[in-house]
C-alpha cells in the first residue's frame, strides 16, 4: 500500500530525514519510535503534505500513485489520514459542519453520493458512542476550548468517519491520561481491518500496550536504525534509546 | 488657506438655501448648525479624529442638496432592500419621507412611526425635547452640516411599556438622477424608546449601483429606563458613493441597547457610533462587520461613555479587506469617576486578503474610576495557515478551506443578527461580494 524509498526531508533548510525506507502492506500496523528529534513527526507530517516539510530526495508511492506529487487535500481524499499531534483550533467553524464537509469531500472524490444532514447525523450518532463524543463536542467550534484528551478523541473520531485506507497517528498518546489513552486506543483498534494500514508514531511504548503493532521501527537521526516485531518496543521500554543510537548500524542506508 | 476657503464656497452657498420655517427652536438649531459649519470647515488629516481619513474627495466635489424635488421611487425598486413583507417601515427617498412607500400597520396604541418633519408639528413637545440633544456639533462639521440642512427623516416614538413585536425598518434611499449631477442628502433619524419598551429597528442606507452621491446622516436614539433596543445599521450604498454617519445613543438606567453595524458599500465611509451609559445597569453592545475592496475606505469610530456604575459594554468589530482597501478603527471607552464596576470589553479584528490592503486601529481607553474591568484586543492579519492546512488534511481544497475560514470569521457577527430575514439577506450579499473579491484574487 505504502512504499517509501530513500525519503529525504528538510525543515527550514535543515536535513531531518536522511533516507527513510519503509514498506507498509494493507492490514498491518507499524509503530515508528525514536528519541526526541529523531524525525518521527517529520515523517508523519511529510507524508501528509505539510508545506513546511521540503522533500529533497526519494519517492513515496501510495497504492501505486506518486504520493509526493499530490496536494495535501488530494492525499486526504485518496485515503491518507493523519491524526495531528497538535490538532488546530478553528474559531467559528462548527465541528459537525466541518466533519460533514470533510466526509462529503471524500465521498464526492470517490464517486459516492454526498450525505444529507439526516444521513450524516445518523452516522455521527453511530460513530460517536465508541469514542464518547458528546453533543457539545459536535456543536462547538472545531477543537476550540477542547481539552487535550477531547482533541485527540476528536482526531480519532474524524478517522472513524473518514475511514481512511492509511492512517498515520502522530504522537496521539502525548498528553493523554490512561483513561483517555484506552479510549483512543479502542477507537483505533476498532478500525483495524485487513484493508487498512496504520502507522503509529510514538515516543513511548505505553500506547503500544493497547494498540499492538505488527512491526516496530526505530528512528534515529533521520534514519530507521532498527526494525523488528512488537517485542522491540518492550526492549526499548526496558533499555531506553541509548543503546540503539550508539551501537546500531543503520538499516537500508 | 485660500484653497480651503474656495472649497467651502459651494457648501456655504448650499447652507444659505437651508430649510426655513417651522418652530423657532428648530430654526435656531439650523442656524446654529450653519454658523458652526462655517466656522469649523471640513476636518483635515491634521485633526486627530480624521488622521487616516482624508475627506477631500467629499469637500472638493459639488453636491447639490436635495430639496423639495420630486421623488421617483417605486415599490419594485425597493424590493431588493426590504427584508420582510410584514415589517413596518419608514421609507425616506432623497431626504424626504415617502408615505406611499412606508407602512405603519397594526402598531400598538401611542406608537408613532413616520416622518420627522411631520412630527415636528404633530409631536412638537417630544421632538423639541430630544432632537439635537445628543448630536452635538460643537466640533463636528458633518453633524453641523446635517443639523443645518436636514429637512426630514425618520421618526420613531414608542411609549413607556410598549413592546413592538415586529421589527421596524427605516430605509434611506438615494435615487440618482442622471441629469442633475451628484446629490447630497442630509437625513436624520430620531428614535425615542420609552421606559420598559422593547423594539427592534433596522436602519438601511442604499443607492443605485454605479452612482456617486453623498449621504450625511445623523441618528439619535434614546433608550429609556429598562428598555430593550436592538438596532441594526446596514450601509449598502453604491460603491461610488460617500457615506458619513453618526449615531448617538443615550441609555438610561437598566436599558439594554445593542447595535450591529454592517458596512458593505460606499467608496469612502465614516461611521461614528457614540453611546452614553447614563444610568446604573445600562448595558451596551456595539458590534460591526465591514467589507471593502478596490480602493475603498471604511472608517469606524466608536465611543462608549460609562458615566454611571455597574454598566457592562461589549464591542466586537471585524473587517475583511481586499484589493487596496483601507480601514480605520478607533474604539474609545471612557469610564467616568462614578462608573465603578464597569465591565468593558473591546475586540477589533481584521482579515487582510491582499498584501495591499491595510488598517489603522487604535483602542482609546480613558479610565477615571478605580474598580473597573476593561479589556481590549486587536488582531490583524492573514488567514491562519495552520487552520488551512488542517482543513486540507481532511480533504477540503485550498479554496474550500479558505472560504470556510472567511465565512466563519464573518459568521461570528452575522449569527448575532436576530432579525432572520435580515440575517439571510446580509449573508447573501456579503458572501456574493466575497466570492467576487476572491475570484479576482485567484485570477491574479
Amino acid at each position: 500500500m505504502l512504499d517509501i524509498k530513500n525519503l529525504q526531508v528538510n525543515v527550514e533548510g535543515k536535513p531531518i530525514l536522511k533516507g527513510i525506507n519503509l514498506h507498509v502492506n494493507a492490514g498491518e500496523v507499524h509503530a515508528i519510535m525514536g528519541p526526541n528529534g529523531s524525525g518521527k513527526s517529520t515523517l508523519a507530517r511529510a507524508l501528509s503534505g505539510h508545506p513546511e516539510y521540503e522533500i529533497t530526495g526519494g519517492n513515496v508511492t501510495f497504492e501505486g500513485k506518486d504520493l509526493l506529487d499530490m496536494d495535501p487535500d488530494e492525499r486526504a481524499r485518496e485515503g491518507v489520514f493523519m491524526a495531528f499531534q497538535y490538532p488546530v483550533e478553528i474559531a467559528g467553524v462548527n465541528n459537525a459542519y466541518f466533519l460533514k464537509a470533510a466526509l462529503n469531500a471524500k465521498r464526492k472524490h470517490q464517486g459516492q453520493p454526498e450525505l444529507d444532514a439526516m444521513e450524516f447525523m445518523q452516522l455521527i450518532k453511530e460513530k460517536s458512542k465508541l469514542l464518547e463524543i458528546d453533543q457539545s463536542m459536535l456543536s462547538r467550534a472545531v477543537n476550540e476550548g477542547f481539552s487535550g484528551g477531547e482533541k485527540k478523541r476528536n482526531e480519532i473520531f474524524q478517522m472513524s468517519l473518514l475511514e481512511p485506507k492509511l492512517a498515520i497517528l502522530d504522537e496521539t498518546d502525548s498528553g493523554l491520561d490512561i483513561d483517555a489513552l484506552k479510549l483512543v486506543a479502542s477507537g483505533v483498534n476498532a478500525m483495524r481491518t485487513p484493508e487498512r494500514a496504520i502507522i503509529v508514531v510514538t515516543h513511548y511504548q505505553r500506547l503500544l500496550d493497547y494498540i499492538v503493532p505488527d512491526y516496530v521501527h526505530v528512528l534515529s537521526a533521520g534514519r530507521i536504525v532498527k526494525s523488528g516485531g512488537k517485542e522491540l518496543a518492550l526492549e526499548l521500554e526496558k533499555r531506553g534509546y541509548g543503546w540503539i543510537e550508539t551501537g546500531a548500524q543503520p538499516v537500508g542506508a | 488657506m485660500t484653497q480651503v476657503a474656495e472649497r467651502l464656497q459651494p457648501w456655504l452657498a448650499a447652507l444659505e438655501q437651508r430649510p426655513q420655517g417651522g418652530p423657532r427652536w428648530l430654526q435656531d438649531l439650523r442656524d446654529r448648525g450653519a454658523s458652526r459649519f462655517a466656522a469649523l470647515g471640513f476636518p483635515t488629516v491634521r485633526d486627530e479624529d480624521w488622521r487616516f481619513t482624508n475627506i477631500a474627495p467629499i469637500a472638493s466635489a459639488e453636491f447639490r442638496p436635495t430639496g423639495a424635488d420630486a421623488v421617483h421611487a417605486t415599490e419594485d425598486e425597493l424590493a431588493g432592500y426590504l427584508y420582510s413583507d410584514a415589517a413596518n417601515r419608514i421609507v425616506v427617498v432623497n431626504g424626504r419621507f415617502v408615505p406611499e412607500l412606508s407602512r405603519a400597520h397594526a402598531l400598538p396604541a401611542g406608537v408613532r412611526v413616520g416622518s420627522l418633519a411631520a412630527a415636528v408639528t404633530e409631536q412638537a413637545d417630544v421632538v423639541q425635547r430630544y432632537l439635537g440633544q445628543l448630536a452635538d456639533f460643537g466640533t463636528k462639521a458633518f453633524t453641523a452640516l446635517n443639523t443645518a440642512l436636514a429637512a426630514d427623516g425618520a421618526y420613531v416614538y414608542i411609549p413607556d411599556g410598549v413592546v413592538l413585536e415586529q421589527p421596524l425598518h427605516m430605509l434611506f434611499v438615494t435615487t440618482a438622477s442622471p441629469t442633475s449631477g451628484p446629490i447630497m442628502t442630509n437625513v436624520r433619524a430620531l428614535i425615542v424608546a420609552g421606559d420598559r419598551s422593547q423594539s427592534r429597528i433596522v436602519e438601511t442606507y442604499v443607492g443605485p449601483r454605479g452612482s456617486a452621491y453623498f449621504t450625511n446622516a445623523v441618528t439619535e436614539i434614546f433608550a429609556g429606563e429598562g428598555s430593550v433596543v436592538d438596532h441594526y445599521k446596514v450601509q449598502q450604498e453604491s460603491v461610488d458613493a460617500f457615506h458619513v454617519a453618526s449615531m448617538h445613543i443615550h441609555a438610561a438606567r437598566s436599558a439594554t441597547f445593542s447595535s450591529h453595524s454592517f458596512s458593505l458599500g460606499g467608496k469612502l465611509v465614516r461611521n461614528d457610533a457614540s453611546a452614553l451609559l447614563d444610568g446604573e445597569g445600562a448595558e451596551c453592545t456595539l458590534n460591526g462587520l465591514y467589507l471593502a475592496d478596490g480602493d475603498r475606505l471604511v472608517d469606524n469610530h466608536t465611543s462608549i461613555d460609562h458615566a454611571k456604575a455597574h454598566c457592562p459594554s461589549h464591542e466586537i468589530y471585524k473587517g475583511i479587506l481586499g484589493g487596496k482597501a483601507r480601514a480605520v478603527f478607533n474604539g474609545k471607552i471612557i469610564v467616568r469617576q462614578d462608573a465603578q464596576k464597569t465591565d468593558a470589553k473591546q475586540t477589533n479584528r481584521a482579515l487582510l486578503l491582499s498584501d495591499n490592503a491595510s488598517i489603522n486601529t487604535k483602542p482609546q481607553l480613558e479610565i477615571f474610576a478605580d474598580d473597573v474591568k476593561c479589556t481590549h484586543g486587536a488582531a490583524i492579519g492573514q488567514l491562519d495557515e495552520d487552520a488551512i492546512f488542517y482543513l486540507r488534511a481532511r480533504g477540503l481544497t485550498y479554496f474550500e478551506a479558505r472560504d470556510m475560514l472567511i465565512h466563519a470569521f464573518a459568521g461570528d457577527i452575522l449569527d448575532r443578527v436576530k432579525v432572520e430575514p435580515l440575517r439571510v439577506a446580509l449573508e447573501g450579499e456579503l458572501y456574493a461580494q466575497l466570492a467576487k473579491d476572491l475570484a479576482e484574487i485567484d485570477a491574479v
